[in-house]
């Protein structure tokens, strides 16, 4: 699917309301539940634009910019790849090239506590398949997905280091060890 | 845990000093060793010392880090890079984020060293982001080892100039390949490219760069402190030194480990780990991630080493070891292999891009009960195909947990073909489902949540299953 098609659906702020409703959340049809483009300030991209200015020179700092952008924005929709590549005098190609190489990067918005199931070696001989499958059934959703309210997104990532505590979880930035499927009621109700 | 077994080198200051506090640092002579060759080693001295040690790269491929800095320094050039690869990318292994946040300085003061034996003037750290923690305390490092005069200008007035930066990884296994890497770091898509040109000639923005290690790092002040004679008696002939294993999955005692070269896979997995808990049997243990292969009960006095572990059929790797049990699929586990490769496949080279998705769906077949005897030729044949083909070791090695299973596990791979059945019970599509007739107490339970209403009995009475439904 292309770029265009990927995020101009998402673009029209009607149809994002429209699909709320409706309660799809796939993010690969597109049908995603963007944060209104009216709060996203004019103040965040101008705080992107000193932090490139910043930069001793900008070859060869891409990906450290992107970085940055999504750890402002939450995720990186065209709009500001657009403004990256402006900035970093790149292509827009080059820039979305980059971007959907990257897992860390995504150009959809995720739940508001996103969650991340390890599913590297350690974890999956651990069983930490039965977790997502749990995961997917207590919140009706698929990975790459975020729930009708917004609340949870699922994710799958490839270990973070953390294997002697396989299986692993991760919800924003706190970790949960050893996570048996019977306990994800009791760790989704925290929040 | 038996300790005795153990040596730590790499880990040597892991968990005893406060990593975020540089003096501690200096407290285990720390330093010392960039301070000896500034002011009283020479570089082609230091790169000698090193080619006498016998240290060989912990990242995987086992190249001698003496002979890697050796060719560096003789290419002439007016800029040079040291590259740290924390990439770590080897799911199921901490070795490398174990030292970073335990031990920066180490990773710091090697990088330095390095500078001096090639005559680089920057480091950089290529690090995950999925390491928060190793990222700030390396930073901290960092700042503190300039604020000490360690770093940048004219260190210990020796007129060398030397300084580190990080940059991050966003998530890519392909980036720990060092042409990948070094593009990554260039801020593109983190495709590698043909060797030659080697790094060590052409890397970093075309410039001679060594790329090494976190662990290869760490070795380093060690090695310069107690001197190459003592290193090179440790380890094997081939192989000195000792090695860090993340070890995890079904073991009693997960967690890292430092065991001198030559110690034998028997006694990592029950000496040192304890073999499987809840009384269940070892049946193979995983070296070298999705590039290895799995090592079973015969291969157990082998000692670990690059050259024995690749006549087995595995390889080191960078350390991860993932000890399975008796529940552990061997055919589910090939297939978790082949999803993470194609998943993390950079799409540049066809045997690689297709391959890894062809061997991905028969192996599918097979675990869902659809596969064929030719199926199991087709797996093999392909997988030498793409062994010989693929363009970077991501590709070349991918097909190695499915010959190393197919090797020592035939058997369940014709158990799945054959007789339809899974022997670990992990398949859900071969499972039978059967009621022993003698236990059934008639709770109707089993019959109450039959998705297909195929249980048929009466309260108290013995159940049976219609199969015809
Ligand atoms: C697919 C692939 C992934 C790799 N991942 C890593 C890694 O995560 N960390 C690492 O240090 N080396 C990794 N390597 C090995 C590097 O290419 C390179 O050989 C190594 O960083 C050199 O350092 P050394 O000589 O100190 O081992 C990987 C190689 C391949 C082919
Ligand atoms: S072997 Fe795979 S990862 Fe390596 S270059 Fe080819 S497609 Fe990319
Ligand atoms: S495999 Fe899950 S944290 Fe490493």
């Amino acid at each position: 699917m292309s770029i265009v098609t990927k995020l101009g659906s998402v673009k029209d702020n009607k149809e994002v309301s429209k699909t709320m409703q409706s309660g799809s959340t796939c993010q690969l049809t597109g049908e995603c539940r963007a944060p209104d483009r009216n709060t996203v300030t004019a103040g965040l991209y101008l705080e992107l634009e000193e932090f490139i200015n910043g930069l001793s020179q900008k070859e060869g700092h891409l990906v450290t910019v992107l970085h940055k952008a999504q750890g402002l924005f939450g995720y990186l929709p065209r709009e500001v790849q657009q403004f990256v590549a402006d900035q970093m005098e790149l292509s827009l190609a080059k820039v979305y090239g980059v971007v959907s190489f990257y897992t860390f990067f995504t150009m959809v918005p995720k739940g508001k506590h996103p969650i991340s199931v390890c599913m590297g070696t350690a974890c999956f001989v651990k069983g930490a398949n039965k977790l997502v499958e749990t995961l997917k059934e207590s919140l009706a959703v698929n990975v790459g997905e975020v729930t009708v309210d917004g609340k949870f997104s699922i994710d799958v990532l490839r270990c973070i280091g953390a294997c002697a505590l396989a299986p692993v979880m991760t919800i924003g930035s706190k970790v949960y060890a050893n996570v048996t499927p019977d306990q994800i009621k009791k760790i989704l109700e925290e929040y | 845990m038996d300790v005795k077994k153990q040596l730590r080198i790499a880990t040597r200051n892991c968990g005893f000093i406060d990593p975020e506090n540089i003096e501690d640092y200096f407290g285990v002579r720390g330093y010392e060793a960039l301070a000896n060759a500034l002011t009283t080693g020479s570089p082609s001295a230091v790169v000698e010392e090193m080619k006498k040690s016998g240290l060989r790269g912990r990242g995987g491929g086992g190249f001698p880090t003496g002979q890697k800095w050796a060719f560096a320094a003789a290419n002439q050039a007016d800029q040079k890079y040291v590259v740290c690869n924390a990439d770590e990318g080897d799911p199921g292994a901490f070795m490398d984020r174990a030292v970073l946040e335990g031990d920066p300085h180490s990773i710091v003061e090697a990088m330095a060293i390095c500078g001096y034996a090639i005559g680089a003037t920057l480091g950089v750290v290529y690090i995950r982001a999925e390491y928060p923690l190793a990222i700030k305390r390396l930073q901290q490092a960092i700042n503190d080892a300039r604020d000490f005069g360690l770093l940048g200008q004219d260190i210990l007035g020796s007129g060398f100039d030397f300084d580190v930066e990080l940059k991050y990884g966003a998530g890519a296994f392909v980036c720990g390949e060092e042409t990948a890497l070094i593009k990554s770091m260039e801020g593109n898509r983190g495709e590698p490219y043909t060797k030659p040109p080697f790094p060590v000639s052409s890397g970093y923005w075309k410039k001679p760069t060594v790329v090494n290690n976190v662990e290869t790092f760490a070795n380093i002040p060690a090695i310069l402190i107690k001197g190459a004679d003592w290193f090179s008696t440790i380890g094997t002939e081939k192989s000195k030194g000792t090695k860090v294993f993340a070890l995890a999955g079904k073991i009693k005692n997960v967690g890292l480990i430092e065991v001198p070269m030559g110690t034998t896979l028997g006694e990592v997995i029950f000496d040192i780990g304890g073999g499987c808990p809840n009384g269940k049997a070892f049946k193979a243990v995983q070296t070298g991630g999705p590039s290895g292969g799995a090592l079973t009960f015969k291969d157990i006095d082998v000692p670990i080493d690059y050259d024995s572990l690749i006549a087995k059929g595995s390889m080191m790797g960078s350390g991860g070891m993932i000890v399975m049990d008796e529940d552990t699929c061997m055919v589910d586990f090939a297939k978790f292999f082949l999803d993470f490769t194609m998943d993390e496949t950079c799409g540049k080279c066809t045997p690689c891009r297709i391959g890894s998705k062809r061997l991905f769906e028969i192996l599918e077949k097979i675990t869902l009960g659809k596969g064929t005897e030719a199926d199991i030729d087709k797996l093999r044949m392909l997988s030498n195909t793409i062994k010989d083909t693929a363009l970077c070791g991501l590709g070349q090695t991918m097909p190695n947990p499915i010959l190393s299973t197919m090797d020592t596990f035939m058997d369940e791979y014709r158990s799945h073909v054959i007789d339809k059945k899974c022997p670990a019970c992990v398949c859900a599509k071969l499972m039978e489902i059967i009621i022993l007739e003698e236990k059934c107490v008639g709770c109707t339970l089993c019959a109450r949540i039959c998705p297909v209403n195929c249980i048929s009995g009466k309260i108290k009475e013995t159940h049976h299953i219609d199969r015809e439904v």
